[in-house]
């Protein structure tokens, strides 16, 4: 055994460690301290992604020796090595380009304890993405509610505490589910381990027994994940949660939290349930009409709102129905697609909302399309940014966001005929609608308007201007670069199962 | 329908409880009673597994009497998962109590519905 095959459990329980050494020491430390923790996840998880890319198979990590029906396991092969890393790389990023907003926005006292959440959050997306045990992904569901719960309401005023309660009401609700189908799915197989779950429910699938159990706890893993994820008509915690909280965790929020879940959720269709059984449960066809509804109502919602961070965190809801739409397809081109949009949506939208939050602070602080008028001028290097951000969002060729909309028009044309034509017709219309209201709000930034705002220099800021470039060369990174990408994914999908 | 209801007796009481607790955490504006809705969910799920768990005439898995036979002895699992489930429900339980306590100090009320027309009002002014 290679000891690279030990850094996937390492980084999980540095993360937990580091969470513990925080709580008892100073902000200041507690940030280095999550700075360092982040980046040594990352160095671990591009030495993991280099290892089974070299080796081209998969890993089974048995925790504590334990052998398989019994023990606690982590998998990992190129796609999960590579999720971590990007959820790392992206978690890095948000946090260094939100951290004047941090300062001004959260208690001194309390700054250690929100270091204590991020440090959570990382150690449990790494746990969702890495775990191939259902019960321990249940309880780690659990600490990323927690912690997420937490850094919607570390800024402490009145609606990120009523955003946090309308979040952990939802979650819960979701969790529950969750529990529940997982206890259906425990009864009819008798394991826990998702490989081992996948051998059972063949095997009942092929025999016929307990059909109506089965359906049962797919429906509920389905949908739990999908009102932790905000699918649309699941939404209505998420425009407050995000556009309210500080500007690091509306990023973190929204480009990974939901992530982590639908990552879950690609891991029971292949290795808990198998893609055939859940094809044949229509499972599919439900996740595709509330997709293709997400993307058409998300954007109109997004339309109608007059507050920046409103807007964006709604354009997430759209986003949020692509990927469900891409599972809908139920064909491997779809679910390419739909983990690339994962990346290329993690990555847009955590740069919007860093920009947004530039613009913001070149107009008073004030979130309304009124007094943004002009921004674009006042704070150079977040213009720019946003309109990358946004131009990546319509779908522009040189930005990530055109590659996915490409890999779902293809997939599209692959999937069932039934399936091809409201596909395309929707993404038709919602690229025109994300149009209207990203371009109108780049239009509203770079509206010459005599102001009485100060402008930001890029001197005095420079880590925020430095954390902006990353972010658009990140992007333009997948938009041009999209092919080792896209097979890497392939590959990935293909050790999945 | 009915037999399986009657032979599946406490299951079937499990998922009523579970709907119930599902439909007073979502329907109810009070944030009290949602919180014990949430309780009533959890529990439900609790007594679902243990009922799933537990086979008429076996005992715990610990070893008494020198008997080593499987068919002895429950699995444990379903009983640890309870466990470690209750964990987890008490720490959520004490996680929206606490949120609870913070919007009933800013605003003197528990009713949800009101808590969100305060917050709408104080947008327009």
């Amino acid at each position: 055994m290679s000891f690279v095959e030990n850094y996937p459990a390492f980084s999980i329980i540095l993360c937990m460690a580091a969470a513990i050494v925080s709580s008892g020491i100073s902000g200041k430390y507690a940030r280095k301290l999550n700075m360092v923790l982040i980046c040594v996840v990352a160095l671990l998880s591009a030495i993991t992604l280099e290892f089974c890319c070299r080796t081209q198979t998969f890993y089974v990590y048995s925790m504590g020796r334990f052998p398989a029906p019994w023990g606690n396991e982590i998998r990992f092969g190129v796609l999960e090595a590579m999720m971590a890393l990007f959820f790392s790389v992206i978690m890095f990023f948000s946090i260094l380009g939100g951290r004047k907003q941090l300062f001004r926005e959260i208690d001194p006292f309390k700054e250690n304890l929100y270091y204590v959440l991020l440090d959570l959050l990382l150690s449990s997306l790494l746990a969702l993405v890495y775990t191939n045990d259902m019960f321990t992904a249940y309880v780690f569901i659990e600490i990323n509610t927690i912690s997420a719960c937490g850094l919607i309401m570390i800024r402490e005023n009145g609606h990120t505490v009523e955003a946090a309660m309308r979040y952990m009401i939802m979650s819960l609700i979701g969790s529950g589910l969750i529990l529940f189908g997982l206890c259906t799915l425990y009864d009819i197989t008798g394991h826990l381990l998702m490989s081992n779950i996948k051998l059972a429910v063949i095997e009942v699938a092929q025999t016929g027994a307990y059909h109506v159990p089965l359906v049962i706890s797919i429906i509920f893993l389905g949908v739990g994940l999908a009102i932790k994820s905000a699918l649309f008509p699941f939404h209505s915690w998420l425009p407050d949660s995000y556009g309210f909280s500080t500007v690091s965790s509306a990023a973190i929020l929204s480009s990974l939290v939901s992530k982590g879940y639908i990552f879950l959720l690609i891991k029971i269709f292949y290795r808990v349930i198998g893609f055939e059984v859940i094809a044949e449960s229509k499972l599919f066809n439900v996740l595709f009409v509330f997709g293709l509804c997400g993307m058409i109502f998300g954007s109109i919602s997004a339309i109608r709102e007059n507050d920046i961070r409103r807007m964006i965190a709604f354009s997430s809801v759209a986003q949020i129905g692509y990927i469900y739409m891409g599972f809908g397809l139920g064909i491997e081109a779809g679910m390419v697609a739909s983990v690339f949009h994962i990346l290329s949506h993690a990555a847009t939208k955590s740069m919007l909302f860093i920009s947004a939050a530039g613009l913001t602070d070149a107009s008073g602080g004030s979130k309304r399309f009124v007094d943004l008028s002009g921004a674009g001028y006042r704070n150079v290097i977040a213009g720019i940014t946003f309109t990358v951000g946004a131009l990546s969002m319509v779908g522009l060729p040189l930005f990530s966001g055109f590659i996915s909309k490409i890999l779902f028009a293809q997939a599209a044309v692959e999937a069932s005929p039934k399936k091809m034509l409201p596909t395309l017709i929707c993404l038709g219309i919602s690229v025109i609608l994300n149009a209207i209201y990203f371009l109108k709000t780049v239009l509203r930034i770079y509206v010459p308007v005599e102001s009485e705002y100060k402008s930001i220099r890029f001197k005095g800021n420079e880590l925020f201007g430095v954390i902006c470039i990353c972010f658009i060369i990140l992007n333009m990174f997948l938009g041009m670069f999209s092919e080792p990408i896209v097979e890497l994914i392939e590959e990935g999908l293909a050790y999945f199962a | 329908m009915l037999e399986g209801i009657v032979y599946n007796f406490g299951e079937a009481v499990a998922v009523l409880l579970f709907v119930i607790g599902l439909l007073n955490l979502l329907l109810q504006k009070n944030l009290i009673k949602k919180i014990v809705g949430l309780n009533f969910m959890d529990t439900g799920t609790y007594l679902y597994l243990a009922e799933k768990g537990f086979i008429e005439g076996r005992v715990a898995p610990i070893l008494a009497d020198g008997i080593t036979e499987a068919e002895h002895y429950i699995n444990p699992i379903p009983s640890g998962l309870v466990l470690t489930g209750i964990v987890v429900s008490v720490s959520v339980t004490a996680l929206m109590l606490s949120l609870t306590i913070r919007l009933y100090q800013r605003y003197h009320t528990l009713d949800m519905d009101e808590i969100s027309t305060i917050l709408r009002k104080g947008e327009i002014e």
